[in-house]
């Protein structure tokens, strides 16, 4: 408990100072996207390569954007925690409330042509790759207007028109599908990229090396994005590798450790790493986060950490409140006005599950579809090979 | 002999039966390089028994297996606090960390590191948190433990290696905490495939597994963990492996299963035999190798033969049963060997109801076939 606690203050930070901004007294929410820089909590560490500078350009139309996407996503997860102790949610649920600032941050500083894919704590992840409420919620139940048609569930969501991959449920395995990802993405000469991203307990999978030594070797536009919240499942990463330090893995390869809980590190750190990968070949990034719940909804998430913890990060590190801090003291926005905004959050996503619960489940026939292509036209039988014979569509 | 029902409320339903039939065999437990380690131990039916569950039945069967053999580890991912299923509790307070211990997160490390165990003659118990993770090892399994003792010329074996597992579907596991991989391992020779189906038959099988002199996978039905109670002996005792057991005789038609899909199966003898047919259940316990004369003399004396299990159908265990029987029985069959069993697509989440072999369409395949 001592080391818990003790990596407990490592893990809260200060928080970040501010340059002065000279600005008129505002009366509405600034959508304003001329650029000022502002420190990120801390500067980046980095292996084998030279970290990015710790002075991050920023906008008040970003940090906006930045508080509204995080406030639907943080809403969402918790509506998404009520909803699976009601049972309307079954299966599997890995919220990723506390870790919003990745999946901001990392959308802020790339296209939706470059690809992210990810394990099963993905709906935070779809949401920032242009995925709506309804779709997400529809498929959290199982209904036919969920991305996946229902048919995949928490842990497998998609968005193909965005390069977003999924939504894994097997632990690492995303990691060498996300190199080949990148592999074709410089095949086809494409100046994008490919995140894959893992967390702390997929670290020590062995087909993680795998891949990366085929994305070093090839030079191939990849980055691996180590989502180290500290805990696989209940197992503290101390615990479960040798060397926490996971963005020096890679050895060969380079590495940069972020604050995850801070959104313009994030951005900042992405941005790097994708010019990084497009010239250079592979990176590794390790974002240090955190989630408030347990892994999953059957895990409660404080027998393996103190409530102190929790909530000391919740306080001190808190993804939102981080971004709050910055909008209030450059005067982008009024604490009412976010409060609002924060209402509105509410409002949509009550709206959305509303929506989502009135489409219907998929059709019984839909059991058989999309198992091969279509029109393979390949026999799926039941019992006896007398009771169901659908031919495959 | 012990019958309790216990009923789900949502989901596929799946009200469980248990009726064991009494009487021990004895097997002689052997150490990994095949030398007698341990006497005999015959439980009597008037042995002291407790009632208790499946999770608690193999957490027990594990005590006694590190209390009997001090070259004996319990390893795997959380099995260090008790594990997800409860399975391994208590052993690590009383055996110490260095005999049951965590493994980080690497199913094929996992597995390797056990034959490497095994190979240095001891028991190596390796648990993988989900059947459905075990990919990763199945290289490991294939390659390695089967064939360890063959390419060696019976230098080198890892029989100590025991590897557990929970299969099978929960309700609401979608694809990737319910699926019943045993099909692929019953096509490796080298190995054992043993899957039991009740806290009584686990106990027994998982510790003649870990005594067995060949490396075994050992498949536990995750439904049942908590689902299933029954009268258990409390103390050591080991049931045959590679023996089929006839749980309800009957002379209409024979149907053989194994693990919880025994449990739907007996509710579908029950209700057949108010239709006045009467149903003959075998739990084939050993997959590899398994018990074809067993088999063979049911379907001899009814003529019909009905298979379910919960992996999809084709190339499941039941193919195997099915030609096998055919080769044997073909002129005492009176219908076509019927398989109920899992449909061909991935393990679905929403569908469930629809995709597994209920207690329903094992009946229309009862009628059918005895009607043929």
């Amino acid at each position: 408990m001592a080391a818990l606690s003790r990596r407990s203050c490592n893990l809260l930070k200060p928080l970040p100072t501010l340059l002065p901004y000279t600005s008129h007294f505002r009366r509405s929410v600034s959508t304003d996207s001329t650029p000022f820089t502002v420190e990120t909590s801390i500067p980046f560490t980095s292996h084998n390569c030279e970290p990015p500078s710790r002075s991050v350009e920023t906008s008040a139309a970003e940090l906006m954007t930045f508080f509204n996407d995080m406030a639907k996503m943080r809403r969402m997860e918790i509506a998404a925690d009520s909803l699976y102790k009601s049972k309307l949610i079954r299966g599997f649920c890995h919220l990723y409330d506390g870790q919003e600032a990745v999946a901001i941050g990392m959308e802020a500083a790339i296209t939706k042509k470059d690809s992210i894919i990810t394990a099963y704590r993905d709906h935070c992840i779809f949401l920032s790759r242009g995925g709506t409420l309804v779709e997400c919620f529809a498929e959290l139940m199982g209904r036919k207007d969920g991305c996946s048609k229902g048919k995949g569930g928490s842990m497998h969501f998609y968005k193909k028109d965005s390069g977003f991959y999924g939504g894994h449920g097997i632990v690492g395995a995303q990691v060498p599908l996300g190199i080949g990802l990148a592999f074709a993405q410089k095949y086809n000469k494409e100046d994008h990229v490919s995140f894959a991203l893992y967390g702390d307990g997929a670290a020590n999978q062995g087909q993680l090396f795998e891949a990366l030594n085929m994305a070093a070797l090839w030079d191939l536009p990849a980055i691996l994005v180590c989502e180290n919240n500290h805990y696989g499942m209940g197992t503290a990463e101390w615990r479960a590798a040798k060397s926490p330090a996971y963005y020096k893995r890679g050895d060969y390869v380079p590495g940069l450790k972020v604050d995850g809980m801070d959104a313009l590190a994030v951005k900042q750190a992405c941005k790097f790493a994708k010019e990084h990968a497009l010239k250079n070949g592979p990176l590794i990034l390790e974002m240090d986060t955190y989630r408030y719940h347990g892994h999953s909804m059957s895990d409660p998430g404080s027998t393996y950490r103190t409530r102190d913890e929790i909530s000391g990060i919740r306080q001190e590190r808190d993804p939102i409140e981080r971004i709050r801090k910055l909008i209030l003291a450059h005067d982008i926005a009024t604490e009412k006005e976010l409060k609002d905004i924060e209402k509105e959050k509410r409002k949509e996503v009550d709206e959305a599950i509303a929506q989502a619960k009135e489409s219907p489940m998929p059709d019984p026939s839909e059991l058989f579809t999309n198992v091969y292509v279509k029109g393979y036209g390949v026999e799926a039988c039941g019992p006896d090979r007398k009771a169901v014979k659908a031919v495959l569509p | 002999m012990l019958m309790r029902r216990i009923g789900r409320s949502s989901g596929a339903s799946r009200s469980c039966f248990f009726i064991s039939r009494g009487g021990f065999s004895t097997t002689t437990a052997t150490s990994p390089d095949g030398t007698t380690l341990l006497p005999t131990k015959t439980s009597t039916p008037s042995s002291s028994t407790k009632s208790i569950n499946l999770f608690t039945a193999i957490n027990q069967a594990l005590h006694i297996a590190l209390e009997s053999d001090p070259r004996s580890y319990v390893f795997g991912e959380d099995v260090g606090f008790g594990g997800v299923f409860r399975c391994s509790t208590g052993l690590a307070d009383r055996f110490g960390k260095k005999r049951v211990f965590n493994t980080p997160l690497c199913e094929q490390g996992i597995v390797g590191f056990g034959i490497g165990l095994a190979a240095m003659g001891n028991r190596a118990i390796a648990e993988i948190q989900f059947a459905d993770y075990i990919y990763p090892a199945f290289d490991q399994i294939v390659n390695e433990a089967a064939k360890f003792r063959y390419r060696s010329g019976n230098q080198f074996n890892c029989g100590g290696l025991t590897i557990r597992a929970p299969y099978g579907a929960v309700g609401h596991g979608g694809h990737y905490h319910s699926q019943s991989p045993e099909a692929f391992f019953c096509h490796v020779p080298g190995i054992k495939v043993v899957i039991p189906r009740s806290p009584r038959e686990a106990k027994g099988l998982l510790l003649s597994c870990i005594r067995d002199p060949n490396p075994v996978v050992f498949f536990e039905p995750k439904w049942l963990y908590r689902l299933a109670v029954e009268e258990v002996p409390e103390d050591d005792y080991m049931l045959p492996l590679s023996q089929a057991e006839v749980i309800r005789e009957g002379s209409d038609i024979t149907l053989v299963g194994w693990g919880a899909q025994l449990a739907v199966m007996e509710q579908a003898c029950a209700d057949a035999e108010k239709d006045g047919i009467s149903c003959e259940l075998i739990d084939l316990r050993t997959l590899i190798p398994w018990d074809k004369e067993t088999v063979e003399a049911s379907v001899k004396k009814t003529g019909r033969l009905l298979i379910s299990h919960e992996a999809p159908v084709t190339g499941g265990f039941a193919a195997e049963i099915s030609a096998s029987l055919v080769e044997r029985c073909f002129l005492r069959l009176e219908a076509p060997i019927a398989r109920v069993c899992g449909l061909d697509t991935p393990f679905p989440l929403v569908f469930e109801p629809f995709y597994m072999p209920t207690k329903n369409k094992i009946l229309d395949a009862i009628k059918a076939t005895v009607n043929y």
